[in-house]
């Protein structure tokens, strides 16, 4: 099969492409060259062209996902949709599987990761993701509460921690090491949390900052294609920001060791909007956000990704679960709790983001802050957390607010309440992105930040072809101005490519089952170690977990398309 | 007033879906585009005149405007569904969801209603002759914002989960009622006439329930005020004597008063 995409405004931040007219050549599903006269060719002329999108860090498959569809039937009211030759389906905070992938294709995004897989629960998140189609997809195994992991790194055995990590992510098909309020879930389990990085969890008496560093060891030991995931301690917490920072510091001199990809960072800190938060209640919060930025803009060592509110009505989930238990007190509604034995919690609150409330909007401001104040887009990615701060198919939304002015203080003057000002500096910015930028924020920077830089964020020679078109001609249309237009366009690709194929057309998705891969790593310890820890996790098995050994791993039949990433011997 | 009278035919073993019955969306329109006003059977669109003989005549005004269904429609669902003004009789029984969403106008059901009558109530007036089913003025499922305005009135027996998460109006069941009655209840008024099983009230975190018959059981969470003589009620007096309760305490602060008849009930006071 072979394709030319014609005279579009091509962006490609990671070859330097910035709105060059030129032309695409795809063929059996990578980018080459050149293609031959039958070539079957798009014309993209007056329109613009992206690598598809890669979401690093969103909650799509698995329990605490299905938890929110399941005691949401509200949620899903608000939603339904019909696909043509596809799957119907239903959710606006929490989609329906099938749809999740089908709007994701919309916007053309290729590739989204699930950001938080309990080991035990991994088929699940599998069996989910087997039902989402069109989107490459990983999932993130939770590593910071586990209890092997916090007793190998007490006593200061990182090659066992890392032989121990390596099996699990074998076991579970799973592709990062994930860390979510590190010894806090545990200690959610005892009905506690911990605050700050130095509160040691209780019976296994290590601390959040050991923990964070033990794994960052780890995982350059493993020579991960992607740093430790972390999602930092005291989330949501006015005053926690300095907390964020020092949990920034804490892998600070670890050398980043990946066998794949191009990623030079050893930490990739997630959904950072709801880690830089100042003040010291709700009543006298305010922005964190400029000292986040500042350091983000002074180290080298880490990368982020924001977790924008997008002031709708959404359903929170996360492994931390003390966090949700403290969102549930705080504004009433519907919980669910759970412990998974031996390995992390979660819990999910639906949450509204009334921007005439005052603390949205202040998220809300924190959020673009952090997007504004940071200097360099290849160290921000774009996410919601979806679904926590809001839903991902508003990521057209927040392109636009990124690229005019003028939109956010539209929603500074007339929607959201005077705190977004007084309590922000968001109304005091007037940076706004560019194409190139937003490429970045969307496309390659998530894709080297994951390792996945070789076939995914850009459109050089060798890379999946996976690509957007969108019907914005940058020559006539001005984002500062024609924001509702930037928005109408990222939300309905006028072409969506995966692999080669054509998915969506017209912002309609004509391809509807096609599975995407499963990307997951596979790496190699030294036989002696691992053995010996396969026997304490058989052990360990026998005397705490109530499944069989035999029935944990996730069998090969789970991954229609697996892709495994390779990482090498210690 | 005008009148558009819909005589049913065969009702179907898979329900209809007929939100459009409305004078909302009658009004302004021919008889004969009132015949084609689409209508569900299943997932599958037809037309009103597939399922209802139509005739009467119609008025721009859907205040001015009085549809009466002269028959049991009782594989129907949703009628009336968001109305906002006009008036719909119902000579016979109906199924779920008549009036759910109503914002003003009237319903009169002289039958039997199926489950979710009134749902999420917003304004108006809903009347039942016979009985009613579960969920009378209940939130959606899983929602926390339930009924909001308006009155329903059941003349007959009601089910479970009368008024579940109310946020103000007026419920009056004037028979039994089922279990959980009140359940999650913010604010308005629910008042049984006849008995009610159990669990009246359940974590209510205002507004009044007040029960006339018997209460077989009742929560431990309700703090027992003392008895209280030709009680005040939205603004009217309930003659007779009743134990007033403060509840339910398994909701913080929770600021809920149920009124439970002496007469017959003296096993629920401490
Ligand atoms: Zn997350």
């Amino acid at each position: 099969m072979e394709l030319i995409i014609k005279n579009g405004f091509v962006y490609c931040p990671q070859n330097d492409i910035d709105g060059e007219k030129m032309d695409i050549c795809v063929k059996n599903g990578k980018i080459v060259e050149s293609v031959s006269d039958n070539a079957k060719v798009i014309d993209a002329s007056g329109k613009i062209v992206m690598p598809g999108g890669v979401d690093p860090h969103a909650h799509i498959a698995g329990p605490k996902v299905n938890i929110g569809r399941t005691y949401r039937p509200e949620d899903s009211k608000k939603a339904a949709a019909k696909f043509k030759g596809g799957r119907a389906g239903s959710g606006f905070s929490v989609p329906s599987t099938f749809m999740a992938g089908y709007n994701y294709a919309k916007m053309g995004y290729t590739t989204a990761m699930e950001a938080a897989m309990p080991p035990l629960l991994a088929r699940h998140t599998h069996e989910e993701f087997h039902d989402t189609p069109l989107i490459d997809h990983a999932a993130y195994p939770l590593f910071g509460n586990n209890w092997f992991v916090m007793e190998y790194l007490k006593e200061g055995d990182i090659d066992r921690c890392a032989a121990y990590a390596s099996w699990l992510l074998k076991a579970t098909k799973g592709y990062t090491i994930k860390l979510v309020n590190p010894a806090g879930t545990e200690a959610w389990g005892w009905g506690g949390n911990v605050h700050g990085i130095h509160e040691p969890a209780p019976y296994f008496d290590i601390t959040p900052a050991e923990i964070i560093k033990g794994l960052a060891e780890v995982n350059e030991k493993l020579r991960m294609p992607h740093s430790i995931h972390l999602h930092c301690n005291d989330l949501g917490h006015p005053g926690n920001y300095e907390t964020t920072l020092a949990s920034f510091d804490v892998p600070k001199g670890i050398k980043p060791n990946p066998a794949v990809g191009s990623r030079d960072t050893i930490l990739y800190a997630t959904h950072v909007q709801f880690h830089s938060y100042a003040g010291t209640t709700w009543r006298d919060f305010e922005s964190g956000a400029p000292e986040i930025a500042d350091y983000v803009n002074k180290h080298d060592h880490l990368i982020i990704d924001v977790g924008q509110v997008t002031l709708d009505e959404t359903t929170t989930m996360t492994a931390d679960g003390p966090m949700e238990y403290d969102l549930h007190s705080l504004n009433g509604l519907k919980w669910a709790n759970c412990d998974v034995e031996l390995e992390t919690g979660a819990g999910v609150v639906p949450f509204l983001y009334v921007p005439r409330a005052p603390v949205p909007s202040v998220q809300w401001g924190i959020g673009l802050e952090l997007f504004l104040l940071i200097k360099d887009a290849n160290k921000v990615c774009l996410t919601t957390d979806h679904p926590n701060a809001g839903p991902f198919t508003r990521y057209p939304r927040i392109k636009a607010w990124l690229m005019s002015n003028k939109y956010r203080m539209e929603y500074i003057e007339e929607k959201l309440h005077s705190w977004a000002q007084r309590r922000s500096s968001i109304a005091t910015i007037d940076r706004e992105y560019t194409f190139y930028e937003i490429a970045q924020v969307s496309r390659s920077t998530p894709a080297k930040a994951l390792g996945l830089s070789d076939v995914k964020g850009h459109l050089g020679v060798g890379a999946d072809a996976d690509i957007a078109i969108y019907d914005i001609n940058p020559e006539t249309t001005d984002p500062s101005n024609d924001y509702m237009e930037i928005e109408k366009a990222f939300e309905n690709a006028s072409y969506v490519l995966k692999d080669g194929e054509i998915i969506v057309k017209d912002g309609n998705v004509v391809k509807t089952r096609e599975h995407g891969r499963t990307y997951w790593v596979d790496t190699q310890v030294e036989e002696d170690i691992y053995q010996e820890v396969l026997a304490d996790v058989e052990r360990k098995f026998k005397q705490y977990y109530s499944v069989n050994l035999e029935n944990y791993p996730v069998q090969d039949a789970y991954l229609p398309k697996s892709a495994p990433v390779k990482g090498v011997m210690l | 007033m005008s009148e558009i009278i819909l005589t049913p035919l065969d009702q179907p073993e898979v329900p209809l879906e007929a939100s459009n019955i409305k004078p909302d969306v009658f009004a302004g329109k021919t008889i004969e585009e009132i015949k084609n006003i689409e209508i569900l059977h299943g997932n599958t669109p037809v037309k009103l005149s597939d399922f209802f003989e139509v005739t009467g005549e119609s008025s721009k005004n859907p205040a001015e405007l009085k549809i009466i269904i002269d028959g049991d429609v009782d594989r129907t669902k949703r009628i009336g569904e968001g109305m906002s003004t006009g008036e719909i009789l119902i000579k016979g029984d109906v199924n779920m969801y008549v009036g759910a969403e109503m914002k003003g106008g009237k319903i009169t059901v002289e039958g039997n209603a199926g489950p979710w009558a009134g749902q999420t109530m917003m304004g108006g007036e809903l009347e039942i002759l016979g009985d009613a089913g579960d969920y009378v003025g209940s939130s959606y499922r899983g929602d926390w914002r339930g009924m909001q305005d308006g009155t329903i009135i059941v003349h007959g027996n009601a089910g479970n989960e009368i008024g579940e998460y109310m946020n103000g109006g007026k419920i009056i069941i004037k028979g039994d009622v089922n279990i959980m009655t009140g359940i999650h209840m913010n604010n308005g008024l629910i008042i049984v006439e006849g008995n009610a099983i159990a669990r009246v009230g359940a974590e209510m975190a205002g507004g009044t329930i007040v029960v006339k018959g018997i209460v077989n059981e009742f929560l431990p969470g309700f703090e027992y005020l003392g008895v209280e003589k030709d009680i005040e009620v939205d603004g009217q007096t309930i003659p007779g004597a009743f134990y007033k309760f403060l509840g339910d305490h398994a909701i913080k602060g929770a600021k809920g008063t149920v009124y439970v008849a002496v007469r017959g009930n003296g096993h629920i006071v401490p």
